[in-house]
């Protein structure tokens, strides 16, 4: 009876410290034994600098840290829109035209397995070391292919019964794409695109390791580690960390946002 | 029946696959405008693949068929009739009204009218209030009440339904059966009706076709000479009783044995 007696505000807020609160501990956890547990343990600096010492390398660098972020964060963002668009169009292509999506697909899927970052120095050599554009395309191709699959998918699982009711309506294809083929292709295009804002991020700083502008994040990272600046490489990897999970949050908010209608949503919202 | 033919089956056959299975056989039917014609059979007897036909959403391997006196195919094109199927087949991203509004955006009606028209149909069938629900806060005899608001929405004269209310529970399939005659009389709507049960056949209908399976054909047509309306008490009168036994009787005959939904 007192639970049920007891407010609203109250009793959501248990609920929510029953959620987030084991998560929380561990957090926490984690990051006690960062700062004591390993020093105490013996491990050295260059292994893994407490966490008290890369927080003060990220104050002292801050400004460099940042605009350098910001730079990579961009090439990454580019990569992503770009790689993501051409994706969604080419699904699109190739649901309208099935035997074109037949005939391509085997090699999309192969292509899918190729480690593309392996091509970073190429790309550095097309474009040139100094340009964002190497990067920035290194991040579209890792983008691509999944976006493509998934999307592809998403257009093409319809149920029959939807098509046959746009077929008696005597809807042209442009209409059963717009009204049926992408809304449904949509939560798989979310699952894609959440992917593709890691991919992006790791691209982006991958591409950087092979040479950019001394101010990218990526070309900190490598010449802080060739100074035996572990402090400073640290803090910039928790940059781009920061930057990676704020990409993939804002893509998920994006998905809650677009498909408040779809399953995977509502469940979240109770 | 009424003198006005709004669906014409001739000589239709159809096959599936190349030498496949032969779906329907020599089917012969004409359905004046009004009329609540059912389609009962056991599975396999070409009852839906009859309904798509009528429809144009499947072709005839041969045979013609005319709906209001045009080519299936026209008559689709021209969004003469308006279908149900089995699933509510709506669309879990748009909205209750926006679902009943489908067939009319694609009409280019602007949207004060699609409004006016929206509420209307949710006052027909009895879902005020749940315009912005969306498909999946609803229940399934809620999603068909939908799915049929959809259908009539932009008022056509023939509804093509296959087994609309299948998967629903005997109570409220009982319920919509009466909802739908009620729509029926108000619309004035001609419907042609799938369903593998045989109260339900004898329930609303002005005529029952029987089918048989392999090949689909048509075996008997029974007129069911019930007064209209039809009500609740309709289902325990003597009549009711013996039409359905004859509806029985007739698929027995036919020499297939049927489910056990009856």
């Amino acid at each position: 009876m007192t639970s049920l007696a007891e407010p609203y505000v109250e009793r959501r807020t248990r609920k929510r410290v029953r959620k987030w609160g084991p998560a929380l501990v561990v957090f926490g956890i984690g990051i006690a034994a960062w700062q004591w547990l390993l020093p105490a343990l013996g491990i050295e600096r260059y292994l893994l600098p407490p966490l008290s010492d890369v927080l003060q390398a990220f104050w002292d660098n801050r400004s460099e840290l940042l605009s350098g972020g910001w730079i990579t964060f961009k090439e990454a963002v580019g990569g992503f829109l770009l790689g993501c668009g051409t994706a969604f169009l080419l699904a699109l292509v190739l649901a309208r035209w099935r035997p074109l999506g037949n005939a391509l697909m085997p090699y999309m899927i192969a292509a899918n397995a190729v480690p593309i970052v392996a091509f970073a120095p190429i790309t550095n050599a097309w474009f040139g070391t100094l340009s964002p554009w190497s990067k920035v395309v290194i991040a579209a191709v890792l983008c691509f292919f999944p976006v493509l699959v998934n999307t592809l998918r998403g257009l093409t699982s319809v149920r029959p019964e939807s098509l046959e009711l746009m077929r008696s309506y005597a809807a042209p294809q442009r209409t059963v794409f717009a009204r049926v083929r992408i809304p449904n292709s949509l939560p798989f295009v979310f699952t894609a695109l959440k992917i593709a804002s890691v991919l992006a991020m790791i691209g982006a700083v991958v591409g950087d390791y092979f040479g950019g502008s001394t101010e990218a994040l990526g070309v900190q990272i490598v010449s802080a580690v060739s100074l035996a600046q572990y402090e400073t490489a640290w803090a910039a990897i928790l940059v781009a960390s920061m930057l990676g999970i704020a990409f993939y949050a804002s893509v998920a908010l994006a998905e809650r946002l677009v498909l408040s209608w779809h399953p995977s949503v509502r469940a979240g919202v109770e | 029946m009424t003198a006005e033919t709004v669906v014409a089956a001739r000589g239709i056959s159809k096959t599936f696959g190349k030498g496949g299975v032969t779906a329907l056989q020599d089917i012969d039917m004409e359905v004046g405008r009004g009329e609540f014609i059912s389609l009962i059979g056991p599975s396999g007897c070409g009852k839906s693949t009859l309904l798509r036909l009528i429809g144009d959403l499947v072709e005839p391997s041969s045979g013609e068929i005319l709906v209001n006196g045009k080519t299936a195919h026209r008559a689709r094109l021209d969004r003469d009739y308006g279908i149900v199927f089995q699933a509510a087949v709506l669309y879990d991203w748009r909205t209750v009204a926006k679902n009943i509004a489908l067939p009319l955006e694609l009409t280019g009606w602007s949207r004060a009218k699609r409004a006016e028209r929206v509420a209307e149909m949710l006052k027909l069938v009895e879902l005020e209030g749940f315009e912005k629900h969306y498909p999946w806060q609803l229940s399934g005899g809620m999603q068909q009440r939908v799915s049929i608001a959809r259908a009539l929405s932009f008022s056509p004269d023939l509804l093509l339904m296959d087994e609309p209310f299948g998967a629903l529970d005997e109570m409220t399939r009982e319920r919509l059966n009466a909802e739908l005659l009620r729509i029926w009389a108000e619309t004035g709507s001609t419907v042609i009706f799938v369903t593998h049960s045989i109260s339900e056949a004898v329930y609303l209908s002005t005529r029952v076709v029987v089918m048989s399976p392999r090949p689909g054909r048509i075996t008997s047509v029974i007129p069911i000479d019930l007064p209209q309306p039809r009500t609740f008490e309709t289902r325990e009168e003597p009549r009711f009783f013996e039409l359905v036994t004859e509806v029985r009787e007739a698929l027995h005959a036919s020499g297939e044995l049927v489910g056990a939904d009856e």
